[in-house]
């Protein structure tokens, strides 16, 4: 098994509702993948049960090879819908913290993006703007030296050169080893950066294909192609 | 020059032309070294791999070489770059005609309006 995301079969019901319905896929190596959908589509679930925040009620899941857990947790680096750091922490303390963590933090890496990003070390969480704190988070994310970044609605909150910003770094990052997912509403300023694109709609992929094998069938940028599918 | 990718087309073709372009501009002049595949996927802001992908596809035509250890080069071979400039030239004009067309105009009034306004560019 060659392919860095496997998922078989894989299902999530909370109760009566379907928020994953039998998912097969595969995601190989140096990918930036978008994964896109409306809400409730099951995005962030995907995502948590990679990170073994939930368990799938039937199906499996594959990442390196290991099942969501431990072995995993060591190579994914993962960014949450939600903020889950301590608010009284310095940011500098933060970076401490994941240092010691993980052993694939680079420091080096994530002092370099907060002084681009303009954000003090010595600066307490709690004294931060919303949009600041989701910077600092994708920081910590994005200096590990991970093969698999799960990125939930990483720009949502951030202002457009912020954005930018944060794709350059996304490109600049890339490896023929790792693999990115980002899950995003915001197609039209990303759509450039991807390989690959799934739809997701009510649980079920709607659609696998790379941007440009969508814009030459269709004639539409991917963003056109979203609100066409899922026009309300 | 900034890299202009339209919404609705491959960016895969689009970056090809861009490249072609900037190598018939003298951007990046007969010989010299390319930038890495990383650096202008960062200046043109699109996937790495889609670069790549353009990259080996004008190797493939002969604009660029590589060479195995030290990056990837324009051709030296000048006639060659001179007809893909003609190639440009020659779609550019063929986009303008057809607008043209579209708006009603006959070929020798196309011509006068072209020689006026290069005439006044001139002075």
């Amino acid at each position: 098994m060659n392919n860095l995301l496997e998922c078989r079969n894989l299902s999530k019901y909370f109760g009566p509702v379907r928020a994953l319905d039998n998912i097969s896929l595969s995601i190989g190596r140096g990918r930036i993948v978008g994964l896109l959908g409306p809400n409730a589509s099951g995005k962030s679930t995907f995502m948590k049960i990679c990170n073994d925040l939930l368990t799938p009620t039937k199906g499996e899941i594959r990442i390196a090879g290991f099942s969501p857990g431990v072995e995993s947790k060591k190579i994914v680096s993962y960014l949450p819908e939600r903020n889950y750091l301590n608010d009284w922490m310095k940011v500098s303390d933060i970076i401490a913290f994941f240092h010691d963590f993980y052993t694939d933090f680079n420091k080096d890496k994530a002092y370099d993006m907060l002084k681009k990003l303009n954000i003090h070390a010595g600066d307490r969480l709690k004294t931060m703007s919303k949009g600041t704190k989701e910077k600092v988070q994708l920081i910590l994310v994005m200096s590990r030296d991970a093969q698999l970044y799960l990125l939930d609605e990483p720009i949502g909150g951030v202002d457009p050169a912020a954005r930018d910003y944060i794709l350059d770094t996304i490109i600049g990052n890339y490896n023929e080893n790792a693999t990115v997912i980002i899950s995003t509403h915001l197609i039209s300023d990303i759509e450039k950066v991807l390989d690959d694109i799934i739809f997701l709609k009510e649980g079920q992929i709607l659609l696998h294909k790379t941007v440009d094998e969508i814009r030459e069938e269709t004639g539409k940028s991917v963003d056109s192609l979203f609100r066409e599918v899922f026009k309300c | 020059m900034a890299w202009e990718l339209k919404t609705d087309r491959p960016i895969y073709a689009q970056l090809i032309e861009q490249l072609e372009l900037r190598i018939c501009s003298g951007i990046y002049p007969p010989g010299a070294r390319m930038p890495s595949v990383r650096d202008l996927a960062q200046e043109a802001s699109v996937n790495p791999n889609t670069m790549q992908r353009a990259l080996a596809s004008l190797e493939e035509d002969g604009l660029l070489y590589s060479h195995r250890t030290s990056g990837r080069f324009v051709t030296k071979d000048v006639e060659m770059i001179r007809k893909t400039r003609n190639k440009l030239a020659q779609e550019q004009v063929h986009e303008f005609l057809k607008k043209m067309g579209e708006l009603g105009f006959e070929y020798s009034e196309i011509l006068s309006i072209i020689t006026d306004l290069a005439e006044e560019l001139i002075k």
